[in-house]
């Protein structure tokens, strides 16, 4: 009963949500446009995130780093070497992917809650080099006055934010659909059935640390081009953009829309981080208090959405077996998993 | 002679990183405990670690006035504040008690940021002044250099702090207990003991510790509005360097990363930035399988 | 002959319990080869080792004339050695086409590794004919989480057999299992192409007997006896340690 009732709330709210987003550079003004912009690409972050905590199984707090490199090499190659916006998407791609299999040894041997415990060292490590590292950061000062990106060689630049908000749409409408058609072919089938019992998938035959990595890397390629579409939206970046507050939030929004569901994460964050925003305009001081109690709240009126699936992990073992991913065993949510079948 | 006085220049600008490195770590180590002991026994990741170091960094700049007894005041108010903080987060956490760990993750960070808050408000949003008590703040000469007089005690009493909690674990009935949690949590199930009570001792014991640690500390890690996001970070690292099967393995952890703050900023100024990571890339590759295990068996 | 699968001097310790000590076993091509033994003799710890998901700390497998102990339970799958467990292991949230098409990619992956669509549209037909082999094909859309026990069972030898294995491990195939499914799961057995060899672990001697054409006694992680199931069937020794073993 509880379910169907949150399964509908869920599709009416996406529904409202996405045609909100098609039409909102010509109702709103230039600076909720900019806002907006930055919120779509987090909210593309949160779907790294649903991909790396619903489908792979492998709750993560720690994708604004790969956010974060992307950001800062999109700056860097946008105020140095090329405005063209697919040369700086690539770019930002390749730094959150390379940042992702540098971290593959720390992150893909880890299940469950160390998961968690290490993306968010790795994410609150990554925030602490951007502070320091001045030279190419900027240090806490960040990086302003990045030149205007110009989507295609060819086309004009970017001038104003309800532009620079529809690039972030298509692009992020692009990422999404690619995404979506992935976890329709066999990688999404096989990721599902890690989720679901890693040994078993193991004693099919399957590279499960090949996968694992490969997601993770995935992912931290998507977080990157995220990170591009922060610097159109803001051109000005800095670390405070990427606390680990950030990823807190982003992996709410994920469990709100069901975790496992790419178009509910991509909802769910934007939600999360547009509530933020307007906490923050309308109460400056008072809004992390209140968004810290709404945090709590939520999390206690989720309680379909956090319910939890166990594979059959008990063979009778010998202790020297490695269990399957019990923990990482994330919330499943019935009603978003037709979605990501083929 | 030449030698010998050209190799003691060399070390010489060192000793004063060095023996800050000591006081670092153990510091991180005594916040840190709180961590591995809540998420070893109730399998809890508290985000809100930080907030419960930074109560007590707060108690310490709001009570300390230069004298001793107003020291042991802080001492008290602090680690009960910590521990009372502990016992309200375990209560906020029993309605999703039977959920995943992402839930209660993500509910200990709103906690977080609702206290945070609230310590902001409260204490106003200036990182406050810490008084050290009177007599411990000058400096004594150590080794031909001034250092500060109050660090060296402290490096003292938070090796007292560890030795207790050392003892305490291999040697009194409730640390067997928390070994055998932390060995196979399952057990302390089956001991009949009700899971909440479990909860909200450890995270009493956990609040507690970070209290003391923060109280202690505030003139190393002063209160301030990143201090808890600091003091979480530093007592990750040290979980994911030291792991959770060994109270040595803890206090290296701790220490290695008390020197990478302070030693090997001094060393290699330019790497800074990457040292921790680099040391925790390190580690993790030198005993990747057997932490792959370790980890496994949690 | 030479083996397919050659176990020489296995042992296992878990502590001071000796689980395994100096076992050697061979299993010949297409060979349906019986582990038997009282409770805690070791067998299903052999199977661990051969499966690969036990380390011995002494002795070697080898499978197919090839050194396989290094090799972990992925590693020895993709070789042909695949394993149906004591409780059915499923991958519960997927449809039991789902189960058996993921059970068979690594296998058709090797062979078409240049054929993205192809791949998957090859795995989904297999996938087909072993349900329906099976007797599964009514509940093919079905997530096996909300599959009966037997189908649990039958949907674990589909996945087993899409993985084209040239040696099946079978943990006490029959447990859980009602008097009609057990007859259903021998007609199965016996009708599994020669060129699979299987090593089955079985408490009903009845099966063995219907199933085996060789059989190896265990008993306190040792090689008691090893013959053709008649000469076990009147060895004394497996009479005596039978009584002892079993109350």
């Amino acid at each position: 009963m509880m379910d169907e009732v949150i399964r509908r709330v869920r599709r009416s709210v996406a529904a409202l949500v996405l045609v909100g987003l098609v039409v909102a550079p010509w109702v709103v003004d230039d600076y909720t446009a900019a806002i907006l912009a930055r919120t779509l690409a987090l909210a593309l972050v949160g779907v790294s995130v649903a991909l790396l905590t619903g489908v792979a199984g492998m709750p993560t707090l720690g994708q604004t780093a790969p956010y974060a490199a992307g950001a800062y090499a999109c700056a860097v190659v946008g105020s140095q070497i090329s405005d063209v916006g697919v040369v700086q998407l690539v770019v930002a791609a390749g730094a959150g992917a390379v940042l992702a299999a540098l971290t593959v040894p720390l992150v893909v041997p880890a299940r469950g809650v160390i998961v968690l415990m290490i993306t968010l060292a790795i994410c609150e490590l990554v925030v602490t080099v951007l502070g320091r590292w001045r030279s190419v950061t900027g240090g806490t000062d960040g990086l302003a006055g990045i030149a205007a990106v110009r989507p295609f060689w060819g086309l004009p630049a970017l001038a104003s934010d309800q532009a620079r908000y529809l690039y972030t749409l298509v692009v992020v409408a692009t990422l999404v659909g690619a995404v979506l058609l992935l976890l329709r072919t066999r990688v999404g089938l096989v990721l599902r059935a890690g989720r679901d019992d890693e040994t078993r998938l193991r004693a099919s035959g399957h590279r499960v640390p090949l996968y694992l990595s490969g997601a993770h890397i995935l992912a931290g390629a998507i977080a990157g081009a995220a990170g591009s579409l922060l610097v159109v939206a803001q051109q000005y970046i800095s670390p405070a953009d990427f606390g680990f507050d950030t990823s807190a939030l982003l992996l709410l929004g994920v469990v709100i829309g069901g975790t496992a569901s790419v178009g509910g994460a991509l909802v769910g964050a934007a939600l999360v981080i547009a509530v933020r925003d307007w906490l923050f305009g309308v109460l400056p001081g008072h809004a992390p208090l209140v968004l810290g109690v709404l945090f709590v709240a939520t999390v206690y009126l989720l309680p379909s959405g956090v319910k939890r699936v166990r594979g059959p992990r008990d063979r009778s073992q010998p202790p020297t077996v490695p269990p399957s991913r019990p923990d990482a065993t994330p919330a499943r949510d019935h009603a978003t998993v037709p979605e990501l079948r083929a | 002679m030449i030698a010998v006085a050209a190799g003691a220049n060399r070390i010489d600008p060192y000793i004063i990183p060095a023996l800050d490195g000591v006081a670092y770590g153990l510091l991180v180590f005594v916040a840190a405990a709180g961590l591995v002991f809540c998420f070893g026994v109730a399998n809890i990741l508290n985000l809100a670690h930080g907030t419960l170091y930074a109560i007590g960094g707060y108690t310490a700049a709001a009570l300390l006035d230069g004298g001793w007894l107003s020291l042991a005041l802080a001492l008290a108010v602090g680690v009960l504040a910590a521990a009372a903080a502990g016992v309200l987060l375990a209560g906020l956490l029993t309605p999703v008690a039977t959920g995943n760990h992402l839930t209660q993750a993500l509910l200990t960070f709103g906690v977080a940021l609702a206290g945070g808050s609230l310590l902001v408000a409260g204490f106003g949003p200036d990182d406050p002044q810490v008084r050290v008590p009177a007599a411990l703040d000058g400096s004594v000469v150590v080794a031909g250099h001034r250092y500060a007089a109050y660090r060296l005690v402290f490096i003292v009493v938070a090796a007292v702090i560890a030795t207790a909690l050392y003892l305490t674990v291999r040697r009194t009935r409730a640390g067997m207990l928390v070994r055998a949690a932390v060995d196979d949590p399952e057990m302390v199930a089956c001991m009949g003991v009700s899971p909440g009570r479990i909860r909200a001792g450890v995270l009493a014991a956990a609040g507690a510790l970070a209290g003391a640690a923060g109280v202690l500390g505030a003139p190393i890690i002063g209160p301030g509005a990143d201090t808890a996001d600091t003091v979480l970070l530093l007592s990750l690292v040290v979980v994911v360097l030291g792991g959770l099967g060994s109270m040595a393995g803890t206090l290296l952890a701790a220490l290695a990363i008390g020197e990478i703050q302070t030693l090997g900023v001094a060393l290699l100024p330019s790497a800074a930035p990457f040292l921790l990571f680099a040391a925790m890339a390190a580690v993790l590759a030198a005993r990747a399988r057997g932490l792959a295990t370790s980890w496994r068996a949690t | 002959m030479t083996c397919l699968l050659q176990a020489q001097d296995v042992s296992v310790r878990y502590g001071s319990l000796a689980a395994l000590t100096g076992v050697d076993l061979c299993v010949h091509d297409g060979q349906r080869h019986a582990l038997i033994g009282p409770n805690g003799a070791g067998k299903t710890t052999l199977l661990n080792v051969i499966g690969g998901s036990t380390k011995p700390q002494r002795g070697s497998v080898r499978f197919a004339g090839r050194n396989v102990g290094r090799l972990g339970p992925a590693a020895r799958a993709r070789r042909g050695i695949n394993r149906i467990h004591q409780r059915p292991a499923v991958f519960p949230t997927l449809t039991a086409t789902e189960n058996v098409v993921v059970a068979a990619l690594p296998r058709v992956i090797r062979r078409r590794r240049w054929w993205p669509g192809g791949t998957r549209r090859t795995a989904q037909h297999r996938a087909g004919s072993l349900l329906e082999q099976m007797g599964l094909a009514d509940v093919a859309a079905v997530p096996a989480g909300h599959l009966a026990h037997g189908q649990r069972r039958q949907l674990e030898i589909a996945m087993a057999l899409a993985g084209r294995p040239r040696l099946l491990l079978l943990d006490e195939p029959a447990a859980g299992l009602s008097a009609t499914e057990v007859g259903r799961l021998v007609d199965l057995l016996r009708a599994l192409p020669r060129a699979v060899a299987v090593l089955l672990v079985e408490h009903r001697l009845d099966l063995v007997y219907a199933l085996s054409d060789t059989v190896t006694v265990l008993r306190d992680g040792r090689t008691l006896a090893a013959g053709t199931p008649d000469e076990i069937r009147t060895s004394p020794l497996v009479r005596q340690a039978y009584a002892d073993g079993v109350s």
